[in-house]
């Protein structure tokens, strides 16, 4: 009943989402603690820039990120003259996509979470000798843990429904680089309904479970 | 020996100038709210720094504005017991302990929480959260936290303000133990006069931003240096009301008793 492009979507789109969120995560809660916990110049303008993709079409973010990473582009040129390769049209570009749509979900739910961590609890970590690093992980990140949660569980169901951006750089390649919001599209352009009904369905499932992780966890930091 | 601190700061049109020296004693910051009492104690720990002065504990610079000497709170080596107590909730009562003693190996660590358990009377509570214990209970792992390093000096913000009025004479009493046990200089902020008349070796008095006075509780109390001092000395109940310095800040909520369920 499922044919096996349809299960290599579903795959590919897994697996673009698991390591766009996981790279998300990794970055992200430094600048969100960044954003949360110091004083800079440019700060308000650094988050402006970072959450722009979750306001802009997604078109717009793709087009950036083909002027940027493009083999012309201002980054794609220098990696394309060191290595010969180019990030477009690969899955990596599916990924790089959705991490930069993605990302502002992790950085706002993970910025407010270590906003509200108690300033005495971190003064008193200071006092008892520990140092702004160590504070940040045995302190600031294990109670804003929920906050963080929901911030990837939301930033994994916003990438694994990219399809603007996703479009524009990776393109939409049958076999390659044709996640299941991609996919969905073909099928419905070519009239293949009962594969595309698959993973409709199967989408608004796991985007309604999503929402409800998201909900539960965001309850739980109150 | 002993804390002495000489600063000045100013911060929104308040001026904090003190200049004061303690032995290992137990030295009472006393005075009205908004006299520069907690503002002390985070210039002395390196939450905040002063505009300029100089802070020694044990002979040891923390802060000198002339040289340029600012160690921050990880390196002064004192122990700070919030008026909030700021136990951190994520962690047992066994690692919010160990978590004071950064540093030092295993061995030793796990010595000297053993001790602490054993002096603060936390047999049992190990495993549990602070959200799981009393207050009474939280404020002896505070302090258990903050002494486990064995800092230069032990300070303390009101830490006995949420309690009800059994519990409180209970700590001070225990305070009094520890004190005489670490033999360091503990600062303790109040603005409780039993407090201060029962637990201090000195008295500090605090109005707006300076030292009125300094002398032991006997001397503070017969002889008030000045009309603001000997207002704040007075017994509570012979004082006007209406007089806002001397609200008691903490209000001791009336006990709930439990209703018993009939059936």
């Amino acid at each position: 009943m499922v044919d096996n492009a349809t299960w290599y979507s579903l795959k590919l789109s897994l697996q673009v989402a698991g390591i766009a969120t996981l790279l998300v995560l990794l970055s992200g809660i430094w600048v969100a603690y960044a954003l949360a916990r110091k004083d800079f110049w440019g700060k308000e303008l650094l988050d402006i820039v970072l959450t722009l993709p979750l306001v802009m079409p997604p078109t717009v973010t793709g087009y950036y990120l083909v002027i940027i990473f493009g083999r012309n582009g201002v980054v794609g040129k220098m990696i394309y003259h060191w290595t010969g390769w180019t990030i477009m049209f690969t899955w990596q570009a599916a990924v790089l996509a959705s991490f930069v749509v993605a990302f502002p979900l992790l950085l706002k739910t993970a910025r407010a979470a270590m906003e509200a961590v108690d300033l005495n609890l971190i003064q008193a970590s200071y006092t008892l000798g520990h140092s702004e690093w160590e504070t940040a992980i045995r302190v600031v990140f294990p109670l804003a843990r929920k906050g963080i949660l929901a911030g990837a569980v939301l930033t994994f169901a916003r990438a694994m429904g990219e399809f603007g951006a996703t479009l524009m750089l990776a393109g939409n390649i049958p076999g390659k680089t044709d996640t299941m919001p991609l996919a969905i599209y073909t099928l419905a352009a070519g009239g293949e309904w009962s594969q595309a009904n698959f993973m409709v369905l199967f989408f608004t499932g796991i985007s309604g479970l999503f929402l409800y992780l998201a909900n539960r966890f965001s309850q739980r930091m109150l | 020996m002993g804390l002495s601190v000489e600063v000045t700061k100013q911060v929104n049109g308040f001026r904090l100038e003190v200049d004061w020296h303690v032995g290992n004693e137990l030295a009472v910051l006393f005075g009205p709210s908004g006299s520069g009492k907690t503002l002390t104690l985070q210039l002395i720990a390196g939450l905040m720094q002063p505009d300029s002065g100089c802070i020694r504990a044990n002979g040891r610079l923390l802060f000198d504005g002339r040289e340029g000497v600012n160690l921050p709170p990880q390196r002064r080596h004192l122990g700070y017991v919030f008026q909030d107590l700021a136990l951190f909730p994520h962690m047992t009562v066994r690692q919010n302990i160990a978590y004071g003693a950064a540093g030092l190996r295993r061995n030793e660590k796990d010595q000297r929480i053993g001790a602490m358990v054993e002096i603060f009377h936390l047999e049992g509570l190990e495993h549990k959260r602070p959200a799981e214990i009393s207050g009474g209970q939280k404020q002896r792992v505070a302090i258990a936290r903050a002494l486990i390093r064995q800092p230069a000096a032990l300070l303390l913000d009101e830490p006995f303000s949420a309690l009800d009025a059994p519990l409180r004479r209970e700590m001070r009493s225990f305070l009094k133990k520890i004190h005489a046990e670490f033999a360091i200089p503990v600062i303790l902020v109040t603005h409780d006069l039993m407090e201060a008349a029962t637990l201090a070796d000195v008295l500090i008095m605090y109005h707006e931003g300076n030292i009125v006075q300094l002398g032991t509780p006997a001397e503070v109390m017969d002889h008030p240096a000045t009309p603001e001092v000997a207002a704040l000395v007075q017994p509570r109940e012979l004082i006007d009301p209406a007089m806002p310095s001397l609200t008691p800040q903490a209000v001791v909520p009336p006990r709930v008793l439990p209703l018993r369920r009939r059936g």
